[in-house]
């Protein structure tokens, strides 16, 4: 049964808002007394995918839900899809601009750390269709 | 640890002028305080002495506790500890031997500079920073009022803090062993003395953080001493025969000095709660891994801008410069109290995370809390205008669910209330009008139960 469950929209190139929705769930897995050590995996986790969607993505869709054993983090957008997955999971690698990469962003270190960060992970990606991520997070 | 002492407050309220208003209230950066009965109420649990509320009071409400200048006579011999953001607060005076002369003539026996300590403590980190794997960036443990920020708010970066003793602690102890081999007196006849800029010195010295206890016999106020001294200053004084701290030592007062005397390559500071705790944040997600040493200083202007200065930090900050002039640039102490700095001034005590403002019970009776609380939310008109008591309307709401405040505290919610039931009243006047003082009705006719009839 899960009790808490929230969704937020996720602006394409949006700067300003980045991050909006990662700093929520962080400060409600706080509230909630999570451990610290997770809630840190799920605020690097869930800022990196955030970030994705404002950045590779046409902007997208952030599902957080917490249960009592776990929290369910989905990140879904309608956008390009990754061609070779992969080639996407290998750290390092990036298809993110120079504008990006000035901002700090786009070192190919997303999708890696996504999966490191999170206790279980599952990607599913289509060229034209979208990506859709899920990270879980034991409590 | 007894539970009084664990929460300890330098910082507190002069209940008599305080008149409730929500300038606190606004700014506390833990949202520790809360207005009831027309006063502010600091919540110890979560308060973090960092005097955010001392400096944003009109009313001069809030204070910061320190000693009085008379705690040093209950020693046979005293020491005084002055931070370096002394040698900043008088006007025209650029040299630092003139301040330290007129402490003596305070009634101290010895004046030991906590910036020599400040050049002790640079190398005891920079040497546990080379020798040693610690998770980047490495937090500094200098600002007693951020330790207690990322014991509450930042717990999962605890680990990053490096558990070396602040400067202060360091000067009390070799203050104290100096003195003690020098005049062959025992250590606990001396007191050392902390002469502070800041309000959090005196809850790190009562209630301190990886450590037991601490050296420093009592907190003094620049701000308290200052008038005795600018009248000593204007006296004629003999050349100084003590070691002295370098420019090294000095910067500590000034943001960036700490940073700049650990000397690693990579290294940031922040000063202002705000921006510390955006930065924390920031680190948290992980985005400052790249980072070897962060210094992080509640005060704008760092401890230059302390809530016990008397300058303006700004000036403050401008005038070290003129003060650096003047200061010896190479540490000139002698080494072997460098040799052993990393093991000899390290903490002992782990940091431990401060819940207070955790949701208590089992995770689902912490979960159902969570769901109120955001239904709650919704309900309240967002407007965050403290008039109910709390910082915000999500404050309120988690009061609320927390059993230390109702609905009604909300003036929005009141007026509301308040308009449903005089409407209320309104028809039920009405109706009894009908009921009662129905003069004109008669058997057979229709009961008359419509309010629009009657209008």
């Amino acid at each position: 049964m899960t009790m808490i469950k929230e969704s937020f929209h996720v602006k394409q190139g949006d700067m300003t808002t980045a991050g909006d929705a990662s700093a929520r769930i962080k400060r409600q897995c706080k509230q909630l007394g999570i451990p610290a050590s997770v809630v840190r995996r799920v605020s690097v986790g869930t800022y990196e995918a955030e970030i994705n969607l404002v950045i590779h993505a046409n902007g997208g869709r952030i599902d957080f839900a917490v249960e009592p054993e776990k929290i369910t983090i989905r990140v879904v957008d309608d956008g390009p899809g990754i061609p070779d997955l992969e080639k996407a999971m290998t750290e390092g690698w990036s298809t993110a601009s120079n504008e990006v990469r000035n901002l700090g962003f786009g070192a190919g270190m997303g999708l890696p750390n996504m999966k490191r960060n999170a206790d279980a992970f599952d990607i599913k990606s289509e060229v034209g269709v979208g990506t859709d991520i899920t990270m879980v997070f034991n409590i | 640890m007894k539970s009084e002492e664990r929460y300890f407050h330098s910082v507190s309220l002069d209940a008599d002028k305080c008149r409730g208003c929500t300038n606190c209230l606004k700014r506390c950066p833990t949202e520790a305080i809360r207005i009831r009965n027309n006063k502010a109420v600091i919540i110890p649990a979560n308060c973090i002495d960092c005097g955010e509320c001392i400096r944003v009071c009109p009313h001069h409400a809030k204070v910061a506790m320190t000693d009085p200048l008379e705690i040093i006579q209950g020693f046979e011999y005293r020491i005084a500890l002055p931070a370096p953001a002394l040698y900043t607060q008088f006007p025209q005076i650029h040299r630092s031997d003139k301040i330290i002369a007129s402490l003596y003539k305070l009634g101290f026996d010895e004046v030991f500079e906590v910036a020599r300590a400040a050049e002790v403590i640079s190398y005891a980190i920079t040497r546990t920073l080379i020798n040693e794997d610690r998770p980047r960036p490495v937090i500094s443990s200098a600002c007693p009022a951020v330790l207690r920020l990322i014991q509450q708010k930042y717990p999962s970066l605890l680990d990053n803090v490096i558990d070396i003793v602040s400067p202060m602690e360091a000067a009390a102890r070799i203050a104290k062993e100096e003195f003690s081999k020098a005049h062959g007196v025992p250590v606990e006849k001396i007191g050392a003395f902390f002469i502070s800029p800041c309000a959090a010195k005196l809850s790190d010295v009562r209630s301190p953080l990886g450590i037991e206890k601490s050296a420093v016999d009592g907190v003094i106020a620049i701000r308290d001493i200052y008038p005795q001294l600018q009248s000593h200053l204007k006296e004629e004084f003999s050349p100084l025969e003590i070691e002295r701290a370098s420019t090294v030592g000095v910067r500590w007062a000034v943001p960036s000095g700490e940073a700049e005397a650990v000397g690693m390559r990579h290294t940031l500071c922040v000063d202002g709660i705000d921006n510390v705790k955006h930065a924390l944040e920031q680190i948290e997600d992980s985005r400052f891994d790249r980072l070897d040493y962060v210094e992080l200083l509640a005060c704008a202007n760092g401890c230059l801008g302390g809530p016990l200065t008397v300058e303006n930090g700004y000036v403050a900050k401008s005038r070290l410069n003129a003060i650096l002039r003047h200061t010896p640039a190479k540490m000139v102490q002698r080494s072997e109290i460098f040799e052993d700095a990393a093991s000899r001034f390290r903490m002992t005590e782990e940091f431990e995370p401060n819940n207070a403002q955790q949701l208590t019970g089992t995770m689902m009776e912490r979960i159902l809390k969570a769901a109120r609380i955001d239904e709650i939310e919704q309900t309240l008109p967002g407007l965050d205008c403290g008039s109910c008591g709390s910082p915000t309307c999500r404050a309120l709401a988690r009061d609320i669910v927390g059993g230390f405040a109702t609905e009604m505290n909300c003036i929005f919610k009141l007026n509301e209330r308040i308009s449903s039931l005089a409407s209320e009243m309104v028809s039920l006047g009405a109706s009894t009008r009908f009921a009662v003082g129905g003069t004109g009705d008669i058997p057979g006719n229709a009961p008359a139960d419509n309010n629009d009839q009657e209008e």
